[in-house]
């Protein structure tokens, strides 16, 4: 017999199936429009002028393509934990039939969060595809960056999953996304090096996962040396992985089996 | 392995044997079984015990506390104290074990709107890690037994009401449950699709089947109920079958008076006498007796004059009634 979480995985699978037309504009869409309108129009400018030596020598929509690739998967990541989340635990109960049956807490918790793993490396490797269509990287060094991707992904998914399992209103949901995803992927180092940030602002963008995933792509897409060796970047972002992990299954259990 | 036992476990006189014991043993069993949340007790400390093969309904009125012990005995909500015992093991414990023998109907619905009505029972029965060469069969069975069977294919939003509570009920039976937890599995469906559903629980009860119901429809209870327990504020404040019920806490008929306008008022002591109880209500007088045709025959000969008289057979309503009071619940 499938292990318990994995029957959750394929039950997510499943709808997916049925809804996934929906998720790819998202998705995909909107990356291409950032390559073309940031990586082409705006790097024309940025190549030519003083940016090229504070990139040193690199073209802007390489610059960009990394760290829009992180961006992105935080995006996904953290919208997979958000509405789908309020759905099974409020909208349409889907949560309360699962644990109806064999399955727990725990394993809908696992099952959620590997599953939107799952959605994070399809992401990627599209992303990747279409970065390495617009020359920006080559589609080699380009897929080394997609663990790193899906990392950054999950380093969103499963506090966003903790924060939604305790949000009663999901009015909360988008002050989610205004107030924390969208500043991160415009200060976090995704379109420019955080070091132009003030320098208290600075600080802050260090702290975001984002940032660390966005060094970490960068890193394994250019080859360049990431400001922190690997394995420290790698370990924040799976703290976060690990301390949103156990806070879901505290939070869902609080909430689904009061 | 950790297991509950009771402390004096009656010697099976035939010898072991797993029939004896599936036979012998109830299958829900409930010692001072309490729950709480917070300072609010939502049951306090109730017995019950329910046997293989009973239709057993829990009535009540909202807020007597159905749910929160159905949501226990589905392994669901964390016992507060006291002893709860579901196919003799511990929900506590062996929660995922005791899921896996349930089949369990909730008060709204939780289907997946944007998947099929196959997709639904489908992936419901892989929660339970049956195969898809098991399930695909079984669920063409359980679409025909729910009269679902021309609409596997569609889409579950447009189905009406009565649709999909079948189609929780067809869910819920996808891995033959032993036991089969039903919260008011009616409410809020015309007559025509509450009559549906009861053919289809009574063929459930005939085939063996341990239905757990809660309602407050009484027709329903009467209907569906080998025994129940009628709950008010968190207790069990009856129990029996429905017949039981009836003769313990009614009358065998009810006498329902309604007099012209400002003649009821006026009636003063003129009743007494004429039932074992009686009840004035602001629109008419209720006389429970054993014999509704010497009642009124007497309040003919008291020349009372009522605007109508209506003699019934007393319902589970009229216990209900009794025993949870007719003030509103919200």
């Amino acid at each position: 017999m499938l292990p318990v979480p994995l029957r959750v995985v394929e039950a997510n699978a499943r709808t997916y199936r049925r809804t996934w037309k929906g998720s790819v504009v998202t998705t995909f869409l909107s990356p291409v429009l950032f390559l073309a309108a940031m990586g082409l129009g705006l790097g024309s400018l940025v190549d030519r002028e003083t940016g090229a030596r504070a990139l040193e020598g690199l073209a802007y929509i390489s610059f960009l393509a990394p760290g829009l690739l992180a961006a992105t998967t935080m995006q996904t990541g953290a919208s997979e934990s958000s509405w789908p989340v309020m759905a099974g635990i409020k909208w349409i109960k889907t949560f309360d039939a699962a644990l109806a049956t064999p399955v727990g807490v725990p394993d809908l918790v696992a099952g959620h969060l590997v599953w939107v793993a799952v959605r994070l490396l399809m992401t990627s490797v599209v992303l990747v595809v279409v970065i390495a269509s617009f020359g920006a990287v080559s589609l080699a060094d380009a897929l080394l960056a997609v663990p790193a991707a899906v990392l950054t992904g999950m380093a969103f998914a499963a506090p966003v999953t903790a924060y939604t399992a305790s949000t009663e209103q999901e009015t909360r949901l988008s002050s989610l996304f205004r107030f924390a995803i969208i500043p991160m992927f415009l200060f976090s180092g995704t379109f420019f090096p955080a070091s132009q940030l003030p320098d208290w602002l600075e600080s802050v963008a260090y702290a975001t996962p984002l940032w660390h995933g966005v060094e970490l792509c960068r890193g394994a897409a250019l080859g360049t040396d990431a400001t922190l060796p690997v394995a420290a970047h790698a370990s924040y972002l799976l703290a976060w992985v690990a301390v949103g992990w156990s806070l879901s299954v505290r939070s869902l259990r609080r909430r689904l089996l009061p | 392995m950790k297991s509950t036992h009771r402390a004096a476990e009656p010697v099976d006189e035939a010898g072991p044997g797993p029939q004896n014991e599936s036979n012998d043993r109830a299958l829900v069993e409930a010692r001072g079984l309490t729950k709480r949340f917070g300072e609010f007790v939502a049951v306090d400390a109730i017995n019950f015990s329910i046997r293989r093969g009973e239709a057993f309904g829990f009535l009540g009125p909202n807020g007597a506390g159905k749910t929160s012990t159905m949501r226990m005995i589905a392994a669901v909500s964390p016992v507060t104290e006291g002893r709860l015992e579901v196919f003799g093991t511990d929900p506590a414990t062996h929660g995922a074990e005791i899921r896996a023998r349930l089949g369990v109907v909730p008060q709204s619905d939780t289907l997946d709107t944007e998947l099929t009505v196959f997709e639904n029972v489908y992936i419901y029965g892989r929660y339970f890690g049956l195969p898809g060469e098991v399930l695909r069969p079984r669920i063409s069975e359980l679409l025909e037994f729910v009269q679902l069977a021309e609409r596997g294919d569609s889409k579950v939003e447009p189905l009406s009401g009565g649709m999909k509570r079948r189609l929780t009920i067809a869910r819920a039976l996808v891995n033959e449950p032993d036991l089969l937890v039903l919260d008011e599995p009616t409410t809020g469906l015309d007559p025509q699709a509450r009559h549906a559903l009861w053919d289809r629980l009574y063929r459930l009860k005939q085939r063996g089947v341990t239905l757990i119901i809660t309602t407050h429809y009484m027709d329903e209870a009467e209907q569906l109920c080998d025994r129940l327990v009628v709950m008010d504020q968190a207790k069990i404040v009856a129990e029996g079958s429905p017949t039981d019920l009836i003769a313990r806490y009614s009358t065998r008929e009810v006498v329902e008076l309604r007099f012209p306008v400002g003649v009821q008022e006026r009636i003063g002591d003129r009743l007494d006498g004429l039932a074992t109880r009686s009840e004035v209500l602001p629109d008419r007088v209720l006389l429970y007796t054993d014999d509704g045709d010497r009642t009124t025959a007497e309040i003919t000969r008291r020349e009372l004059a009522p605007e109508s008289t209506v003699v019934r057979r007393s319902t589970l309503e009229d216990v209900f009634l009794r025993l949870t009071g007719r003030t509103l619940v919200d």
